[in-house]
């Protein structure tokens, strides 16, 4: 277990979500169902750093800038 | 006697039940179709009002509102949106007409539960009157999940109706949508955190938006919008309301019911990814530059166009006024064999024995007839380059093939659910030009119609993202009409022009591109994209909207055309045409090196470029200059409807700076081509 940002993130692999970043992103992951404390599994990490990740049954495309702001847990 | 005396209070009583439940039709005004983006609220709409609106397989295929009908109310298709707020343009759009709506229709997933009861939950909290559609149930019941919407029903307080868009189930239920439509179960530590705003007479809508910190809502109201705690407290509290609710209502019958998508992870992942995308390009290459362009406009531009229809329309008119017929008959490879001239000073009519002759010897197989008529006002519209006989021909029998080619095209690729995996794929190379990956959608929709694209731009996060993409829109991108004729001009000239031309507009692209990105002021927003499912398109939805593109395609247009060829065809008759080709003489044949005729072509492609392009068709230019040519044209000003809704959208500034900027760079950039390779 180690902290790090989600761009870090690797395929296949679960984290948990400590902290987002503050503003109207925020509350726009808010609302897409993500939050601090939420598990969520990354499905896949493209060169350069877009991150795909799945919550639910929802596949949320996540932009290296975002990501980069995104703190987590790598289990 | 006895009976009534037992009846009429059970009837009141029944009647009063009624009316709080039921909402009172004649007072709804305004229903508003409402839900996160890609959950089926155009295809509901459709269905309500006997309209069409596109759907797609994207979030954010509906980016402005329309309206229409239903049981004598207004009925609003709307954006969609994750939360009501102005976030964005499209918000901002949903949130003046969700506040002034009488009864909200919403429209959400039942696989996205989680994510879409957000929205749902707002809207209940803002006191609106809500019915809750529950789409996308034929999927939700393959993948096994249960949903309990006795229960969910009464968690929220509204009631719901089950439907699905493909199957239609439920869709007969819609009738009552908004008859069922109440104010869901209310907050009281909302309610209380709201009431000091509610006492000043603010609607309890416009105070929770205040309270959420949406600072048009508040100085609407002449008041401070809340701070970002506010809203973050509302936000979790909220979101965890939902998670609970969906906790309760859901479960999945068996793990396995997950979604496996496949094809989609493919098309993601760079190593399968790339080589998807170059097998799609290359299947559309095939399927519009070598099926649709060579067999079927050979088939209908010759055989129908020229051969059926303008032939028997020139005859008609030649029956009965002086005309001159030039005939050549042609072998295998097009040569001239013979050439033979029919001359009727007094109409085809009058000259029986000589008409039969003609009809006799242009009844060959390789057969190029000419008819010229004496009558200029018969010239303008018969005559070679006739308002009647050419547009015609050009517009049904060269152009509509193709564009419905690549209608077609781009209707499978959006609804397959392609289009956000290329965004995502792509948004690394975005990132450079000051983009991210959504930039692709309105990109890629210009391949189609400019005009439409440019509508587009508004799913991009920032101002300064659209002017890109408006830009790149504008100088680079050849709509579906445009492509028509290029594959057409481009057809038999071989490997070598198409890959200069496409090399040179790639190079103008990433130079354009690049410019903007670093002198433009401002920042780009990250990608944050969620990705439908992939799936098989569905053939009812892609031939819809492909007929009715191709409809709008050919009512815009036509007009245009038979303006555009009136009004060329009338500066020819007084030799303004001459002189504008004089005046640019220097210009085209020095700088360009292509005949000074080809300055038509320009004039023609201020209207559309489609129509400019096809001033090129009888040139006869070698296949270099048909490359610089189309060169030209592609980044040359674009066609009035786009300019014009370029305006709407950018602004005057804007989008005159644009258009000018479309001049400079097609002629500057069109005469270093010509001087390399001519
Ligand atoms: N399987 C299935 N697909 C559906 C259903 N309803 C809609 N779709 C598909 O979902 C996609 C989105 O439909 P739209 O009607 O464009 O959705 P929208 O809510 O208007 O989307 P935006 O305008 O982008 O906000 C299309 O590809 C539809 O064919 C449904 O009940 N079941
Ligand atoms: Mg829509």
């Amino acid at each position: 277990m180690s902290n790090s940002t989600l761009d870090k993130a690797q395929k296949g692999r679960l984290v948990t979500i400590i902290n987002l970043p503050f503003g109207e992103l925020r509350a726009h992951l808010i609302r897409l169902g993500i939050t601090e404390g939420d598990s969520i599994k990354c499905i896949e990490r493209l060169p350069g750093g877009t991150i795909v990740i799945q919550k639910n049954r929802q596949e949320i495309a996540i932009g290296y800038d975002l990501a980069k702001k995104i703190k987590i847990i790598l289990h | 006697m006895k009976n009534d005396l037992i009846d009429v209070p059970q009837i009141k009583k029944t009647k009063e039940h009624i009316n709080d439940y039921q909402t009172n039709l004649d007072k709804v005004v305004k229903v508003v179709l409402v839900g996160n983006p890609n959950v089926g609220k155009s295809c509901i709409f459709n269905h309500m009002s006997g309209m069409y609106v596109d759907v797609s397989n994207f979030p954010g295929t509906t980016v402005s509102i329309t309206k229409s009908f239903f049981q004598g109310a207004e009925l609003y298709d709307t954006p969609g949106i994750y939360g009501v707020s102005s976030f964005n343009d499209e918000e901002r759009v949903a949130k003046d007409i969700i506040l002034s709506a009488d009864v909200v229709i919403n429209v959400v997933n039942g696989l996205h539960l989680e994510r879409d009861l957000f929205l749902t939950q707002q809207l209940i909290e803002m006191g609106k009157k809500v019915t809750l559609i529950l789409n996308f149930s034929d999927v939700v019941q393959k993948k096994k999940i249960k949903i309990n919407t006795q229960l969910l029903s009464e968690l929220l307080g509204v009631e719901i109706i089950e439907t699905s868009a493909v199957t239609k189930k439920g869709f007969d239920q819609l009738q009552n949508a908004v008859k069922l439509a109440k104010v869901g179960n209310q907050n009281l530590d909302l309610q209380f955190m709201l009431q000091h705003l509610i006492d000043k007479g603010i609607s309890k809508a416009e105070a929770l938006l205040i309270i959420e910190g949406d600072s048009i809502t508040a100085s609407k109201n002449f008041m401070q919008p809340g701070l970002s705690d506010d809203r973050e407290k509302i936000y979790i509290t909220r979101r965890s309301k939902v998670n609970e609710i969906v906790t309760l209502v859901e479960y999945e019958d068996s793990k396995k019911g997950e979604i496996f998508n496949q094809l989609g992870r493919l098309s993601l992942h760079p190593k399968t990814g790339v080589p998807i995308l170059i097998v799609i390009l290359s299947l559309v290459y095939f399927f519009i530059g070598d099926f649709v362009s060579q067999q079927v406009v050979d088939f209908t531009e010759n055989k129908i166009g020229k051969e059926l229809f303008e032939f028997n329309v020139k005859s008609f008119i030649a029956n009965f006024n002086e005309s001159t017929i030039l005939v050549s008959s042609l072998d295998e490879p097009g040569n001239v064999v013979e050439n033979k001239t029919f001359r009727f000073p007094n109409g085809m009519a009058s000259d029986t024995k000589l008409k039969n002759e003609f009809l006799t010897f242009s009844n060959k197989q390789e057969i190029a007839i000419d008819f010229q008529f004496s009558n200029p006002i018969l010239r303008l519209f018969f005559g070679e380059f006739g308002v009647i006989t050419m547009t015609i021909t050009y517009l049904f029998f060269l152009l509509l093939p193709l564009v419905i080619g690549f209608y077609f095209v781009m209707a499978i690729l959006e609804d397959s659910g392609y289009l956000p995996r290329l965004a995502t794929m792509m948004d690394r190379a975005f990132n450079k030009i000051g983009l991210n990956g959504k930039a692709v959608i309105p990109i890629m929709l210009g391949f189609g119609c400019i005009t439409m694209a440019n509508v587009t731009t508004r799913l991009l996060g920032t101002s300064r993202e659209k002017t890109i993409v408006t830009a790149i829109l504008q100088f680079v991108i050849p709509c579906s009409a445009q492509l028509a004729v290029i594959t057409v001009l481009l057809s038999g000239a071989g490997l070598k022009p198409l890959l200069i031309f496409v090399t040179v507009i790639t190079i103008v692209l990433i130079t354009l591109s690049t410019l903007m990105h670093k002198l433009l002021p401002g920042e780009s927003s990250p990608l944050l994209l969620d990705l439908p499912m992939m799936r098989i398109p569905r053939l009812d939805n892609i031939l819809k909207k492909t007929f009715f593109r191709s409809y709008g395609f050919m009512k815009e247009a036509g007009v245009w055309f038979f303006i555009g060829a009136i009004i060329i065809g009338i500066f020819e008759i007084f030799g303004i045409l001459e002189i504008w080709q004089n005046i640019l003489a220097p210009l085209t044949t020095e700088w360009l090196k292509l005949p000074k005729e080809t300055a038509t072509a320009f004039v023609m492609g201020m209207v559309r470029r489609d129509f400019g392009a096809a001033g090129l068709f009888d040139l006869n230019l070698t296949s270099m200059q048909v490359t610089v040519a189309i060169i030209t044209i592609t980044l040359f000003v674009p066609c009035i409807a786009s300019f014009i809704v370029m305006l709407k959208e950018r602004g005057l500034k804007e989008g005159f700076a644009i258009w000018v900027a479309t001049w400079i760079s097609a002629f500057t950039i069109g005469g270093i081509v010509a001087q390399i390779i001519i």
